[in-house]
């Protein structure tokens, strides 16, 4: 169903700045894992990119991952996503959407 | 000197005298000092208690000055466990005995003592314990030593297990989560079990619900379950409950548990459990688990969040799968069910942190377990928050099937007709085409790794998710170029008609979706095979795998 194969995702740098670039290791869980067709991706993004842009950048490569925004548990470092925060080089986030079965 | 012997006929009588009082006073303590082994003996001998009403109750006795917590084991062990029959045996005795002696038709303690052992009837059921030792607690011998392992734990300990034999838990879902949850939950000494689910054992079930067994097939999974539980633990109380757990019945059920366990299969009933046990004041105790991957948490417990604070807007119906679609490894939810008695136990006897407030993640195919750290209670959210808009006297109204846009059970829904119906035919109807020799093409839209398990002969494998990149393979397919032995058709073949284009699946969902984007894709004579390979065994082959 799925690779465990780690992809990368490397945006386009903010017109005219000569902005730091960062990465963000990103962690897919069910549904999500099944939808972007894999469970890690590597996302480079710009110094002060927030958890909001990376998920709009993740959604903009897999548009799948649109249906599930809504309803799943985003975390930074293992601690939960409430508002958007600013990501840090080599922080880990996670995309948790529920399962139901048993 | 001289004076002894002046007394001495006295003195020896009294010293006579007081020697025999010496020699019966060591009697007694030697005679005291047996019986004190033989209690010590029969301490490996199980307790003898039997009722046609199992009941949990706390009793004073004219023997203790403490409560004593008395189990009973219900009435079904007398007619169906034979390894409880000496015991049973000992406990009609000593009824007998209690009967004869001392008529009890008001259900007024008494008690009589037997070797050692004293023997209570209280209501009309039989308790027995030991009389002659200091009560530090409320365990009686075999209690003692049935849970001695655990009693050996220095965080679990005799308060550990005193509450826990207290304590009633509701298992919802006697599947996949359910089978491990009952059976170590059974076993660990609760005192009452609850368990609700109202499908019966299946075939498929068997390779992960393990409490059910092959004789059970076709049996009803709460009297399969709970046969087994009473098997493992004939003092447990164990509440059968058929009707499954609806928005009708959700609160009434909940209220009599101290701590619930989720171990459902769909999104609309996890919606109703997390309301209900909100409402009602009880710790939710959380598994979910499908294919490789598991996840467990303690709900509303410890001003934590509930399942609406985590996810307020249920996912789409097609992101919730179940395990008949995705499927499930079977050691999964035995982890996760495992887990979720763990987390049930602890809750139960006041031993460790449960899970509350944090998400566990078992992704079983690299064998990785992650915690992730929750949010806290909602303030907003409809159930938990500040200003709840459900209360226990109006969730029955809430429609949960709508609100998920998803079944209250995992069964898979009626197939829709999506396709005007001369877009297609019967699996009859198609066999019959194929025995009169009619040239087609026969596509199987099912991933890959379902094509692996059973496909019809002649099928060729393109999975729906793969359709628009395969167009020009289907093209080729239609001309009647087979890809391997292209240039042994002669030109004229080529130029000729398309040939019709059959549709199969499992169940003939993606088939109609393929039939729609085919017909409006330049392939105008092309047919779904309604109902899809689970219709083609029932209606042509019995004998084709259905899985």
């Amino acid at each position: 169903m799925t690779s465990a194969s780690i992809e990368s995702i490397e945006t386009a740098k903010g017109a005219g700045f000569e902005n730091h670039r960062i990465r963000v290791s990103v962690l897919m869980f069910a549904k999500a894992r099944e939808l972007a067709g894999l469970s890690e991706v590597s996302l480079e993004v710009d110094e002060g990119a927030t958890t909001a842009d990376c998920l709009k950048i993740l959604v903009s490569t897999y548009d799948k991952l649109q249906s599930i925004t809504e309803s799943m548990v985003l975390a930074l470092n293992h601690d939960y996503v409430e508002n958007p925060v600013v990501v840090n080089d080599g922080d880990e986030l996670a995309l948790i959407p529920p399962i139901s079965g048993g | 000197m001289g004076e002894i012997d002046r007394a001495s006929p006295e003195i020896l009588k009294e010293l006579e005298a007081l020697r025999k009082a010496n020699a019966e006073l060591l009697s007694e303590i030697s005679a005291l000092q047996k019986q004190l082994q033989g209690t010590v003996e029969m301490s490996s001998k199980p307790i003898c208690i039997d009722g046609p009403n199992a009941i949990s109750l706390e009793h004073n006795t004219k023997f203790f000055s403490q409560t004593q917590h008395i189990l009973y084991g219900s009435s079904s062990v007398q007619e169906s466990v034979a390894p409880s029959e000496a015991k049973l045996e000992v406990g009609s005795k000593a009824r007998a005995n209690i009967n004869e002696e001392t008529p009890n038709s008001q259900g007024i303690s008494v008690a009589h003592l037997e070797n050692d052992w004293i023997y209570e009837d209280v209501g009309g059921c039989i308790r027995k314990s030991m009389g002659n030792c200091e009560r530090l607690h409320n365990l009686d011998p075999y209690t003692i030593s049935r849970y001695s392992r655990q009693l050996l734990v220095p965080a679990f300990g005799v308060k550990g297990q005193e509450n826990l034999l207290k304590s009633s838990i509701l298992i919802i879902g006697a599947g996949g989560l359910g089978s491990p949850a009952a059976l170590y939950l059974a076993a660990a000494g609760v005192g009452c079990l609850g368990l609700v689910d109202h499908d019966v054992v299946e075939l498929d079930n068997l390779h992960r619900q393990v409490i059910h067994t092959e004789g059970a097939v076709g049996e009803t999974k709460v009297k399969s379950a709970a046969a087994a539980c009473r098997a493992i633990n004939s003092f447990l109380k164990v509440n059968e409950h058929y009707s499954g757990l609806q928005a009708s019945n959700a609160v009434n059920i909940i209220s009599k548990y101290d701590i619930i366990v989720d171990a459902t299969d769909n999104l609309p009933t996890r919606y109703l459990i997390n309301d209900a046990c909100v409402v009602m004041g009880k710790p939710l105790v959380s598994g979910a688990a499908l294919g490789t991957e598991g996840q467990l948490t303690v709900y509303h417990h410890d001003d934590g969040p509930c399942y609406r604070c985590i996810f307020p807007v249920p996912p789409p119906p097609d992101a919730c799968q179940s395990c008949s679609d995705a499927g499930v490894l079977g050691v999964v939810p035995g982890i996760i069910g495992c887990l979720q008695a763990l987390e049930a136990i602890k809750l139960a006897s006041g031993t460790g942190e449960p899970l509350s407030s944090r998400l566990l993640i078992l992704d079983a195919l690299t064998t990785s377990v992650q915690k992730v750290k929750l949010r806290g209670r909602n303030h907003s959210c409809i159930v938990c928050g500040d200003a709840p808009q459900l209360s226990r006297e109006n969730l029955h109204q809430f429609d949960y099937e709508a609100f998920t846009s998803s079944l209250m059970s995992d069964k898979i829904p009626q197939r829709k007709q999506m396709l005007p119906l001369s877009y297609g035919v019967s699996c009859k109807e198609y066999k019959r085409r194929c025995e009169e020799g009619e040239l087609h093409v026969l596509l199987d839209v099912r991933d890959a790794h379902q094509y692996a398990i059973s496909a019809l002969p002649n099928s060729v494998n393109v999975p729906f998710s793969q359709l628009k990149e395969r167009v020009p393979q289907i093209q080729d397919l239609a001309k009647g170029i087979d890809l391997e032995v292209e240039e042994a058709y002669p030109t004229e073949v080529l130029a000729q008609s398309l040939r019709p284009i059959y549709v199969i699946c499992r169940r003939g969902h993606d088939s109609q979706k393929t039939v729609q984007f085919l017909r409006s894709n330049g392939f105008p004579d092309t047919f779904d095979i309604v109902g899809g390979l689970e219709c083609w065994t029932r209606e042509v082959d019995h004998h084709f795998p259905k899985y």
